[in-house]
């Protein structure tokens, strides 16, 4: 029976990331894109990775396709054609996958109870978690506590990003809101001209479709 | 979208289940998937989704920016200072024993209160790019 689900999830997966590429009208694709993830959210439920298709459920089809759609409303609906020729890119990526393929023959099989993977330290974790922290999710006990460093490294850098993306993004603005400001004749400075009068930025993307 | 009385009531009635849902998904990620990483991002849709039918303005005097970013921030002080205080009290950092009697309890806040983090910094920085990128191109028009 999973096999069936395996197949049907792969094939849709692959269905969906062909029409990405092919498809130009971008307010399509990211529909699609969020399509694709959670297309994939059900197959790592398969794999019984629950936690992991929580997150790519609500980042991948959750919130990104949110924003996606937030720019969207800056930018065109539609993908201009590429001027150059797919040949090259196309050869670059089938020699890139072939290598990758090959790469994998050496590995042990796929899912095997044997496999050095799961005897390096998931033995202890599987084991002792009971007892040094009962939990009964173990991937909680394994990020926020086994893993602890790695977890904070990783809030680290969501903070991090946020930082960039807000220096990247704020910083643009400021300063032409500032510069349309001293433009006008009341000199009232930034505030005015970040204007929140309009009010429907996505909305009103989203609403005239 | 603001005049569908349908998506305008529907969006109103989901709000706080969907907030109830992520802080069920945060306390509740010790027993069933979840965490704080997916109940911050949970939150941030319940906010985003109010946003798509209210309009920015809306949401942002209920959540202004600054508000986000001082969480993005927080969140990170949260997870940090549980390992400082861990190692004041004399463990390594992020040793979560030190911070009850039993250890097992040690764990147990400890875990709690580092998602807490997760979630506080996920929530901040989400909806702080989500107020970034739907509030761009507004002062323009």
């Amino acid at each position: 029976m999973s096999i069936v689900v395996d197949i049907v999830l792969l094939t849709l997966l692959a269905v969906a990331g062909i029409a990405l590429l092919r498809i130009r009208n971008l307010f399509a694709v990211v529909m699609l894109a969020g399509i694709y993830s959670l297309l994939s959210a059900g197959l790592f439920t398969v794999m019984d990775a629950v936690d992991v298709a929580f997150t790519e459920a609500a980042v991948g089809a959750g919130i990104s396709t949110v924003l996606f759609l937030g720019a969207l409303a800056l930018t065109g609906h539609h993908e201009n054609r590429p001027g150059h020729t797919p040949l090259l890119p196309l050869i670059v990526v089938s020699v890139t996958g072939l290598a990758l393929v090959y790469g994998t023959i050496d590995m042990p099989g796929f899912g095997g109870a044997d496999n050095p993977v799961h005897h390096h330290v998931a033995d202890h974790y599987l084991e002792e978690s009971p007892n040094e922290i009962d939990i009964p999710n173990v991937v909680t006990a394994v990020l926020a506590s086994y893993r602890g460093y790695d977890t904070w490294g990783e809030v680290t850098v969501v903070f991090a990003a946020a930082v960039g993306v807000m220096l990247l993004l704020m910083g643009g603005r400021r300063s032409r809101a500032a510069a349309s400001g001293d433009g006008r004749a009341g000199g009232d400075g930034p505030a005015n001209g970040d204007g929140q009068a309009g009010g429907d930025g996505p909305a009103n993307g989203a609403g005239h479709r | 979208m603001r005049e569908e009385i349908i998506v305008r009531v529907g969006a109103k009635i989901l709000t706080p289940f969907i907030i109830m849902f992520a802080l069920y998904v945060h306390f509740h990620g010790d027993y069933s998937p979840g965490g704080g990483f997916q109940a911050g991002v949970i939150l941030t849709a319940a906010f985003a989704l109010l946003a798509l039918v209210y309009g920015l303005a809306a949401v942002q005097r209920v959540l202004p920016p600054w508000f986000t970013r001082l969480c993005a921030a927080l969140g990170v002080v949260i997870y940090g200072g549980v390992g400082v205080v861990t190692m004041m009290l004399g463990h390594n950092y992020l040793g979560y024993n030190a911070l009850a009697p039993d250890p097992k309890y040690g764990q147990h806040y400890g875990i709690l209160l580092v998602e807490l983090g997760v979630l506080v910094t996920v929530f901040g920085v989400m909806a702080s790019v989500f107020y970034l990128f739907a509030g761009r191109g507004r002062g323009e028009s």
